[in-house]
């Protein structure tokens, strides 16, 4: 039986795959055009610089879009059926992502409903997923 | 104006299940289809364009043909439209004369067919496999909420889109599916990715096509009737469908589509027939308002109120679409096909006099673009 897809690290992610293993979500900004961006990547989306920076995330985000899977991919058939959701971070950039914490139907996953971050472990590596930031916000 | 003309279009003999064949054999029997529809022979062929696999290469090799110029441009199911505007471009800078452009895919039964999943190093391999996508149903799908938020469109508005399409593959004895079908229907079939249901989702077909392309001093001298080429357009967004930049439009449609209607000088007014590669029901809306058909917004209901369908002001996917004729996998050459038969005059749904026919297509999950100006006459 094949697993769960697992991501292998290139040197460009690693910090990023570092940061979720520590429990935190850190994405890239642009030193010269303060723009933050995401999926890591070693030069600036907006303005083509290379002078870019890892920061610390706060993990809040919003519910942008989703589909809730009937087709499993490997390694998915017992959560049948799931939601690939992207979110957006406060801080801007989008993310894919899974949601937990919360039924996986149409009318528990309300688009723009505030979200966190929690972690998943998924072979060596720690998942980033979001579950409802309930009323601590 | 480009200065070239499609001088030759053909499919494989069939579309469907073809397990007898081959992704390479369905390339060959398309590319010899071709060739017939435009009286040439291999050895009259000095360029060819196909995407990377099998790749220009083994088709020219195993159709003895020598290539004085290749492009094997493997951008998705858009690709075949980006080779007929490189092929337009080798042939103004002469660079080849006569460049045939070649699809097969043996989509459903897998024969001889390329791996598709993302390596675990790649971008989508990282940040996307691994929240479970399974493949172009579960991801290609993922703005279409945003959209239904943001504009309002209906469940059964998106649904209608495959009821519009299903009247004209009725009228196509090619097409898979041709039995009429109603909203209620498209919404009762399983759900493969809420909103998605099956009927919203393209076919999973074998099948090719191919064309030949030449200089527009040659018209008149094939015994089809030449298909000018009067505007193209190519773009890109993002390789990530949760990169897309905003979830409720396509810039790649919106840069290749209006770099094509520019090329071509002409407005939506003067379009008489349109093809938009409709892999999911959600990018005929996406693109009618990526071309300017209609504003934001509105493409679905203008759907649904029948303009679309057989009747309707503005025919689209007329072949029934990647929705109910075939989609291989990579569906874009058989937009250009349809359009080609419009443009003659001899589509089996053929929407009347069509002077001017448009053609956009899609390639990966909203990731490329190209889009073609097709008319009757040059302009």
């Amino acid at each position: 039986m094949t697993g769960k897809a697992v991501p292998v690290p290139t040197p460009e992610t690693q910090p990023f795959w570092d940061s979720c293993a520590a429990g935190e979500l850190r994405i890239q900004r642009c030193t010269d055009c303060g723009r933050p961006y995401f999926y890591p990547r070693p030069v600036c989306p907006s303005c083509g610089s290379r002078a870019v920076e890892w920061f610390t995330a706060s993990g809040r985000a919003t519910l942008y879009s989703y589909v809730i899977s009937h087709r499993p991919a490997p390694g998915f058939d017992n959560d049948l059926p799931y939601a690939i959701a992207v979110v957006e971070l406060a801080e801007g950039p989008r993310m894919m992502t899974n949601i937990v914490g919360v039924p996986n139907t149409p009318e528990d996953l309300v688009l723009d409903m505030a979200l966190r971050v929690t972690f998943e472990q998924r072979g060596e590596v720690s998942l980033p997923v979001f579950e409802p930031a309930g009323d601590d916000r | 104006m480009t200065g070239v003309i499609i001088a030759g279009a053909a499919e494989t003999d069939r579309v469907g299940k073809l397990p007898g064949h081959s992704t390479l054999a369905l390339h060959l029997e398309a590319a010899l289809n071709a060739l017939a529809d435009a009286g040439l022979a291999p050895g009259d062929i000095d360029g060819i364009a196909t995407v990377s696999a099998p790749g220009p290469v083994q088709v020219a090799h195993a159709l003895g043909i020598v290539p004085r110029w290749l492009d094997g441009t493997g951008v998705g199911g858009t690709s075949f439209l980006l080779h007929v505007r490189h092929a337009a471009a080798a042939i103004a800078a002469g660079q080849a004369t006569t460049i045939l452009i070649t699809h097969g895919e043996s989509g459903r039964s897998r024969i001889g067919a390329a791996r598709m999943s993302p390596g675990p190093s790649s971008m989508p391999g990282q940040f996307e496999a691994p929240y479970g996508v399974s493949g172009a149903p579960t991801a290609f799908t993922i703005p279409a909420l945003r959209y239904m938020k943001e504009y309002g469109l209906t469940h059964e508005q998106l649904a209608y889109v495959a009821v519009a399409q299903r009247k004209w593959a009725a009228r196509n004895p090619r097409a898979m599916y041709r039995d009429p079908i109603t909203i209620a229907d498209v919404l009762a079939s399983r759900l493969v990715a809420y909103p998605f249901h099956l009927l919203e989702c393209c076919l999973v077909t074998d099948g090719g096509g191919a064309l030949i392309v030449t200089s527009a001093d040659r018209a008149g001298g094939f015994p089809r009737p030449p298909v000018h080429l009067l505007g193209a357009g190519e773009s890109c967004e993002s390789p990530l469908i949760s990169q897309m930049e905003d979830f409720t439009e396509s810039g790649a449609f919106r840069r290749a589509g209006q770099a094509a209607l520019g090329e071509a000088r002409i407005s939506t007014a003067d379009v008489d027939h349109l093809m938009i590669y409709d892999a999911f029901a959600h990018l005929p809306i996406y693109g009618l308002e990526a071309l300017g058909f209609v504003r934001k917004g509105e493409a679905g209901p203008f759907i649904a109120d029948g303009n679309t369908e057989p009747g309707g002001r503005l025919p689209l996917n007329t072949n029934g679409g990647g929705l109910s004729y075939t989609h291989t996998g990579m569906y874009g050459m058989f937009a250009i096909q349809e359009a080609v038969r419009q443009v003659r005059g001899e589509a089996a749904a053929q929407a009347g006099e069509v002077a001017i026919s448009v053609v956009l297509g899609v390639g990966g999950m909203f990731a490329t673009s190209g889009a073609l100006v097709l008319g009757r006459v040059p302009r």
